[in-house]
């Protein structure tokens, strides 16, 4: 299952909610993207969960944020092209709204 | 591929209408189909050809106009949502007694089961939204 998160983990807990399903990948797109930086609030949840799931991180959202520069390491940024090869690569998707 | 998108917020107040576009011009720059654009709740606004953005700003509802265009792209509007937020085409001008149409180029209004069939068609049904 690839999990869409667009919501701020300073925000709302999606990303851990997320995280909370076991296994699979994680694709943070639109404020999501707050929970790969690094020193952020959900920066040590999600490094003890490498082993479990993917991390991705869409590009634009990130420079949008300026905080491009300063991914936690262990995610993989992707730009729009990766956003649709990662929805045909996973079977199911689910948005987190 | 067959990708389906299904819209939920409107343009300028969120920004899930962005995204969906430039998820939608990727999906087809790739090579995949999109089967259909769904815009439903506040999704809607995105189909009113009267949003006049000032002239250095991008214009949501004429990019994905040109995009149906060019790339024949079935955008549906969802009528029920529709009527609530003042989406009229002829046809629901009619029916509902009202003085002017505002559908954007490109959108077509219909029910939800539009929205499920493109669930049923499509391979992938991606969700943007609040």
């Amino acid at each position: 299952m690839l999990h869409i998160i667009n919501k701020s983990p300073y925000d709302r807990p999606a990303f851990y909610s997320a995280l909370k399903t076991g296994e699979g990948a994680i694709l943070l797109i639109e404020d999501g993207v707050y929970a790969a930086a690094k020193g952020g609030v959900a920066e040590a949840k999600l490094k003890a969960a490498t082993d479990k799931f993917k991390f991705y991180a869409l590009t634009a959202d990130l420079e949008a944020r300026g905080i491009a520069d300063r991914v936690v390491d262990g995610v993989t940024l992707v730009n729009y092209a990766g956003f649709v090869d990662l929805v045909a690569e996973y079977k199911t998707n689910q948005s987190w709204l | 591929m067959k990708f389906a998108i299904l819209v939920n917020e409107g343009p300028y107040t969120h920004q899930a209408s962005d995204t969906a576009f430039n998820f939608a011009k990727a999906v087809l720059a790739q090579g995949h189909e999109i089967f259909r654009v769904f815009f439903y709740h506040d999704g809607v606004n995105n189909a009113t050809r009267l949003t006049t953005p000032p002239q250095d700003d991008r214009n949501i509802v004429d990019r994905w106009s040109k995009l149906a265009k060019t790339s024949e792209l079935d955008m549906v509007v969802c009528v029920a949502a529709a009527q609530r937020r003042g989406i009229v085409d002829d046809g629901e001008m009619k029916r509902n007694g009202k003085d002017a149409t505002n559908l954007a180029p490109g959108f077509r209004i219909s029910g939800l089961g539009q929205l499920v069939e493109a669930g049923i068609q499509a391979d992938r049904l991606v969700v943007f939204g609040d």
